[in-house]
């Protein structure tokens, strides 16, 4: 039997709706198999890491940009190309150290957390913390050693998403990081 | 075992899944109505593509077709991964199922690939 003359349903559902609420599985799996919070946040951003060591491949080959030649260009191709391309959202870039060495990225909505409340019990828990990972291990590959971390979550009531991002030295070496 | 694991959360993805499908459908009219939906709007939504082929016995069991599997097209296509494609089907069970399962229909789902990337379900 074929499947012609179907009647069409109207797809209410997008992309994103899956996405989140796989995420969401990941997380509430993660929960179930460690203890405590602490844990849960270091898989998170060791699954991150692993996840960031192979996007940065597909990001390269799809969005064409050259080799950065500051952190400041870093940040824009991060918020403006990278973000946009695998999260639909464009955090916009703010409170650079004078150094020019640190900035954030501040995420008015962030799509893995839709519909997500953390319970009370699991305040120490950074729900979103599989991106410090990916972008950790993106950044690796192109020889960026960086600490990526959440300081603000509207998961916990900030009024927005925070991300700091600090430049920590270049790579020298052409050795690929090994999967953690 | 991964698999249960894996399993588990595509079940609860699923469940979540339907519901916001069907907040402003219709009600299906029969079982292949539903099977058909699976196949067509539901596998569009999560893997782009329909099901390439369904066959029924008309007695409950149903045979889902896909000739290239998303999760394993990027895998090379010789026997070289075989025994590793029930991993990443794991999931996609775990997701019919609870779509069904949100729909009123209790089901068993298992999967089967004998040659890279297609997989019967």
């Amino acid at each position: 039997r074929g499947l012609r003359g179907l009647k069409e349903f109207p797809s209410p559902v997008q992309n994103s709706e899956l996405f989140t609420l796989t995420y969401g599985a990941l997380v509430t799996q993660l929960c179930k198999d460690y203890e405590n919070d602490e844990d849960v946040n270091k898989q998170l951003d060791k699954m991150g890491y692993n996840i960031g060591v192979r996007l940065i491949e597909d990001f390269l080959a799809r969005s064409n940009v050259g080799r950065c030649h500051d952190f400041r260009e870093t940040a824009d191709v991060i918020a403006k190309i990278a973000f946009k391309m695998y999260l639909g959202i464009t955090p916009s870039i703010t409170n650079w150290s004078p150094g020019g060495d640190e900035f954030s990225l501040i995420l008015e909505n962030n799509p893995l957390v839709d519909f997500v409340e953390l319970p009370d019990n699991h305040s120490t828990l950074i729900y979103s913390n599989l991106l410090c990972g990916v972008l950790r291990g993106a950044l690796e590959m192109v020889q960026m050693a960086v600490d990526v971390k959440f300081v603000q979550d509207t998961l916990k009531g900030d009024s927005v998403t925070e991300i700091r991002m600090k430049f920590i030295r270049r790579i020298e070496d052409n050795l690929p990081a090994g999967e953690e | 075992r991964c698999s249960t694991k894996l399993e588990s959360m595509g079940f609860r993805v699923g469940q979540g899944l339907i519901e916001r499908f069907t907040k402003d459908t219709a009600r299906f009219k029969d079982e292949l109505d539903i099977m058909k939906f699976i196949c067509k709007d539901f596998w569009t939504t999560v893997f782009k593509k329909q099901i390439d082929n369904l066959r029924t016995n008309h007695q409950g069991i149903y045979v889902l077709q896909d000739n290239k599997f998303r999760l394993l097209t990027q895998m090379s296509a010789g026997k070289q991964y075989l025994e590793h494609a029930p991993k990443y089907l794991a999931f996609t069970c775990g997701l019919i199922r609870g779509g069904l399962s949100n729909l009123g229909i209790k089901s068993i789902v298992t999967a089967e690939v004998s040659s890279m990337p297609a997989c019967k379900l």
